[in-house]
């Protein structure tokens, strides 16, 4: 039973990630179990300069899941690469993956630019599709040639692979993921969240204080599903399968749709041993289905 | 944090809306600390302070207010709970005159703090405030360890206007009658407290994913930066909290 897969030439030890701004910068969960059984983990979107974020209430509750309008909160690239990677590199040796968010091209660059030269870091997801900040995010994701044009002035300053996060909040998807490994993509991540909002009945208010946010949680994994399966479809790159995924079985049905690792989001949120219960799970879960190479599943469903 | 799985072994209610919920099997936390509690049907848990927790019981006050707490009034004992316990830095203690300072639900954290201090052989002053006298809750449970003080919004029982307005009317003064403060209520009244008096920690809520620092969904701003209600609080310094 062999559940490592390749990305980009690297053997990960599992296909399960914990998806960026549900694991922190990652160190604290070491306290919980020893991540090293994780494939990888996408550490909490980084912008150039700290950030405080929307104001709160940030989270409401949905049906099968969740909204969160976090905002990007984080201490800015520098702080990043001085406090949060070492602290995680010192308990983790499995393939770091920088998650890069930013509000204009220019401060796209700068942050992937310093990340991407920060040795620990194995892979730079660009994040064109957070539906929280203003003026950026997202506006860069759901506009093909914006996302070409974006992908490709990165890519050129980017020395590890790029890998691209995209939005599901678009017409075709598709479309988006050929946009960006025209640009240069060395990979695709999806599906970031899907714009939701909820109404608290007593206030007669939107629960989040900016109004909406990103829905994620088991209600949306039959769309991130046929997402992923429409993406890896269309290209020709590695494909990494999000959107609530929350058991064994979740994975490996995101990666017989054709993802070859599987990012792991809001089930972190509810239970701080997600990830490791779906990596032990998953031998079980290959056996009952006849699975011995868990790579051998990879778009069995194209 | 740790995960475990509780028994309830009593559920009573204390007023129309709010419930004594009484559990084994937890650990022991310390005063301020909060648990968060999976609930039938919710996809986020919810966190809940410890109202006490002591020779191997775990206490928590619930009051309902929205779907969750609704189903939780309605668990009956013998029911098994998944829960994240130990969440959340807690009170501090090391007052020698301690006044505590609770406004509704916000009351029952105060409680194992009241304790932890009659323990030490100090006599805290506890001031409760409710929005009537229909609500009140704990105050002859308070009265074991604490003086304590009943102020009611409309005057059905005690002094008449909130928890602060109490103590201004009898005349507190920090060095005085306490040299400080411990505090969990709402926000209001906590922004109140904190610009009468710096010399407090105050127990904020919010609106939490998590409930122990991963997703950041319940970050404010003080004085030393951002900080996350779930994990370097609930329990913030006065005078280090930037109110929005």
């Amino acid at each position: 039973m062999d559940i490592s897969v390749d990305l980009f030439g690297r053997k990960l030890a599992s296909p399960v990630i914990p998806a960026s701004g549900t694991f922190g910068f990652g160190s604290e969960f070491a306290e919980y179990y020893d991540l090293n059984i994780l494939g990888g983990i996408a550490l909490k979107g980084t912008t150039r300069d700290a950030r405080y974020g929307n104001p709160l209430p940030r989270i409401a509750e949905c049906p099968a899941g969740l909204i969160n309008a976090i905002g990007l909160q984080n201490p800015g690239v520098d702080a990043v690469i001085a406090e949060e990677i070492p602290r995680l590199a010192a308990v983790y040796d499995g393939a770091i993956i920088a998650n890069v968010g930013g509000h204009s091209e220019e401060e796209y660059v700068v942050t992937a630019e310093k990340l991407s030269d920060c040795k620990e870091v194995f892979a730079v997801e660009l994040n064109i599709s957070c539906p929280n900040v203003k003026g950026g995010g997202m506006a860069f994701g759901t506009d093909a040639q914006i996302a070409k044009s974006l992908v490709y002035t990165v890519k050129k300053r980017v020395k590890k692979p790029l890998i691209v996060k995209l939005s599901p909040n678009v017409t075709s998807i598709s479309d988006m993921a050929r946009a960006v490994v025209d640009g240069g993509a060395d990979g695709v991540s999806l599906i970031n969240t899907l714009v939701g909002m909820r109404i608290d009945l007593r206030t007669r208010r939107p629960v989040i204080a900016v109004r909406t946010g990103g829905v994620s949680g088991p209600a949306v994994f039959p769309v991130a599903l046929r997402m992923v399966n429409d993406v890896a479809r269309a290209v020709n790159v590695p494909v990494i399968g999000m959107g609530g995924v929350t058991t064994a079985e979740d994975a490996l049905e995101m990666m017989m749709a054709g993802a070859c690792a599987v990012q792991v989001g809001a089930a972190n949120l509810v239970n701080p041993y997600a990830c490791k219960e779906i990596v032990e799970a998953l031998p079980a879960a290959m056996e009952r289905y006849g699975i011995r190479n868990i790579s051998d599943i990879i778009g069995a469903a194209l | 944090m740790k995960r475990e799985t509780l028994l309830l072994t009593g559920n009573r209610p204390l007023t129309p809306t709010v419930f004594e919920l009484t559990f084994s099997g937890a650990s022991a936390m310390r005063a301020g600390q909060f648990v968060e509690l999976e609930v039938e049907g919710q996809y986020l848990r919810r966190p809940i302070s410890v109202c006490d927790s002591a020779d191997g019981t775990l206490t928590l006050l619930v009051k309902r207010v929205g779907v969750g707490t609704d189903k939780m009034s309605r668990w009956q004992a013998g029911r098994e709970v998944s829960a994240l316990t130990g969440l959340g830095n807690g009170f501090g203690s090391d007052a020698t005159k301690p006044l505590l300072v609770g406004g509704g639900i916000g009351c029952a954290p105060l409680y194992r703090l009241a304790r932890d201090f009659a323990e030490k052989g100090v006599r805290p002053t506890v001031v409760l405030g409710f929005q009537a006298a229909a609500e009140i809750y704990y105050r002859d449970e308070f009265a074991r360890y604490a003086e304590v003080i009943v102020a009611t919004d409309d005057g059905s029982d005690g002094f008449k206007g909130n928890a602060v307005a109490a103590l201004c009317d009898k005349g507190f003064a920090a060095g005085k009658d306490f040299d400080r403060y411990y505090a969990c209520g709402p926000a209001v009244m906590l922004r109140a407290l904190s610009a009468w008096c710096a010399d407090g920690e105050l127990s904020l809520e919010a609106r939490m994913g998590c409930g122990f620092g991963a997703c950041m969904g319940c970050s404010i701003k003080t004085t030393d930066g951002f900080r996350r209600v779930c994990k370097e609080g609930p329990v913030f310094d006065a005078a280090k909290v930037i109110w929005e």
